[in-house]
């Protein structure tokens, strides 16, 4: 880390939701912002720049929001910046959020990830028709099954393991008043009955298309001692790191990328953890398919190539393992997809804040928030602690 | 069954006067007040592009209107891009050597698709594969067909089916789809490399 400490002194999420309807993208952002405020116990005047993060614009077909959007975003008269790194965008864009309080430019930061995926439709986005590129007419699942299809034949993972994280997430998302999905019904049998879509990916193993959004407040370690001092806990940043690769290139590992280990080893780095299985108390991960949580799992460094898998069936990233995985629910249960990285992020600084609610680890001292986008190629991850680095 | 409505969060509680607005004056249309509200609008739209290849994808392009795969070699690494973006993703350097590929490929990994994205072109469940052309070293996506979807496996020989000579253009499209070539399966062994 730099000369500077970061704290997040402020979380605030939208509700998901499939169509929200009753605001305008403007107004989702409003909303964002003052739970983030009235977290932070601040106002927009307290705010010395704003960093913003979303999806390609396409997504949403609203071109360039940042220009329209100065006011909403409490923008006027301050630096705005944003961030592009496809899905992992949220995170990058609160690591760069960080990177302005750590290197003492700003003192606090308010920083914005968003999608409202019900003005466009993202799905088709990833899979219209350009004559001249090849062809790949089976969108975003399309893109990533046979990649887990590989991913099972080089571990030999039992067919249900998908099965197994769709569930655990899913009921994970029952105590998570903000998340999409509140399926109590859900069921071993309902998942793996669900539709096979893009086989091996099942209907209840894909993440679905969400409007939200969600802002934090950054400050420096003036910010967060004042906030512990009132007896409002910060999260501290330990780590921040991102990685990019390029998306096609010969012999690249699409089933455990190497930008994605060394974005770990970065951020662990930076944290002091040598053992992450034993130091990290709790993972928020970017799954937006079920079988993605045993490969980041082994990609991450938290379990042995080939074996990720068994964390997953032994119960270790339930919510009563010693490994907990996506308590808020996680993308399967929600993803507005340009706030989804940073959703990551807020939650594990929910949970070393203490406050995440029903879906609370207790005792929970250090988290990882982990992000990835684009053809697999995106990486961003931060490490946050209860305690000053 | 999917309850979006319960457990919903604490209405969130916005300073005073940050949202207030002019009052609206609606006198001038009769009724109005009468009328539901429009929360959105449903439009349909398109837009018609002028595209630029550059060189690398114009030659790709214009070899495969004469019914051949061009692909382009990374001097450095020696590996084969196909379609060739002109230069090499790893190395940085431009990739001056065209390479004449086959027109035969193999499947590397693939998924079974139960949701039509093609716009009723295709029935389902239909095969998408990623499919490593004879001669390059990184396998592009295309459509499996001519087997049973239950059928195809890694390693697969397959043949490029290609629309009639007189249809050929500057475009992908000109492969309709692959299809089984008859060659014994590749061993996944060799096939390690590339996904």
């Amino acid at each position: 880390m730099g000369a500077e400490r970061v704290a997040v002194v402020g979380v605030g999420q939208t509700k998901y939701t499939a169509v929200r309807g009753d605001v305008s993208l403007p107004g989702l952002l409003r909303e964002a912002t003052f739970r983030a405020l009235e977290d932070a116990q601040m106002t927009l005047a307290d705010i010395d720049a704003i960093v913003i993060g979303k999806a390609p614009d396409f997504f949403e077909g609203i071109m360039v929001p940042e220009y329209s959007f100065v006011e909403a975003l409490g923008a006027v008269g301050k630096p705005i910046f944003r961030v592009h790194t496809a899905g992992s965008v949220s995170g990058s864009t609160a690591i760069v959020a960080s990177g302005l309080i750590e290197s003492g430019v700003h003192e606090r930061v308010l920083t914005i990830g968003w999608e409202m995926q019900s003005c466009s439709e993202a799905m088709w986005a990833l899979s219209f028709n350009m004559p001249f590129q090849q062809q790949l007419v089976a969108g975003a699942g399309g893109y990533f099954a046979p990649y887990i299809r590989q991913y099972i034949a080089r571990s030999n993972a039992p067919d249900d393991t998908g099965v197994l994280v769709a569930l655990k997430d899913r009921q994970n998302a029952l105590k998570n008043p903000y998340a999409h999905l509140h399926e109590h019904d859900i069921s071993y049998e309902s998942v793996k009955e669900s539709l096979m879509l893009w086989d091996p990916i099942r209907y209840s193993e894909t993440c679905p298309s969400s409007d939200g959004a969600i802002a934090l407040v950054l400050t420096n370690e003036a910010g967060g001692d004042a906030a512990a001092a009132e007896g409002r806990p910060p999260a501290w940043v330990h780590g921040t790191s991102f990685r990019s690769e390029p998306a096609m290139a010969a012999g690249r590992d699409q089933v455990s990328p190497q930008a994605g280990k060394d974005c770990a080893a970065d951020v662990f780095r930076q944290a002091g953890i040598t053992n992450p299985r034993e130091q990290i108390d709790v993972v928020e991960m970017y799954v937006p398919f079920s079988w993605y949580e045993p490969m980041w799992l082994e990609n991450l460094g938290f379990a042995e190539e080939g074996t990720g898998w068994q964390l997953t069936h032994d119960g270790v990233t339930a919510m009563d393992g010693d490994l907990p995985v996506n308590c808020s629910g996680g993308v399967l249960s929600t993803n507005p997809i340009g706030a989804s990285g940073m959703i990551r992020f807020g939650e594990a600084a929910l949970q070393v804040r203490g406050m995440a609610g029903e879906h609370q680890i207790d005792g929970a001292r250090t988290a990882l928030g982990h992000a990835y986008g684009g053809a697999a190629q995106f990486y961003a991850m931060w490490v946050v602690g209860a305690d000053k680095p | 069954m999917t309850d979006t409505t319960s457990s919903q969060p604490a209405p969130i509680e916005i300073p005073e006067g940050v949202w207030s607005q002019p009052a609206v004056n609606m006198s001038a249309v009769a009724d109005l007040e009468s009328v539901e509200a429009v929360r959105s609008v449903r439009a349909f739209a398109s837009m018609t592009y002028d595209y630029t290849p550059g060189l690398a994808t114009t030659r790709f392009l214009r070899a495969i209107k004469e019914k051949r795969l061009v692909g382009e070699r990374c001097s450095e690494t020696g590996k084969v891009y196909i379609p060739p973006r002109g230069v090499s993703p790893v190395s940085g350097l431009p990739t001056t050597e065209q390479v004449e590929l086959g027109l035969d490929g193999t499947v590397v990994s693939f998924c079974v698709v139960n949701l039509d994205f093609t716009g009723n072109a295709q029935e389902i469940p239909y095969v998408s594969a990623l499919i490593l052309v004879d001669g390059s070293d990184i396998p592009i996506y295309g459509l499996v067909r001519e087997i049973p979807y239950n059928e195809v496996q890694p390693g697969l020989r397959l043949k490029s089916v290609w629309v009639e000579d007189s249809e050929l253009t500057t475009s992908f499209e000109n492969i309709k789809w692959w299809a089984p070539n008859g060659e014994p399966d590749v061993p996944a062994s060799d096939l390690a490399d590339y996904i």
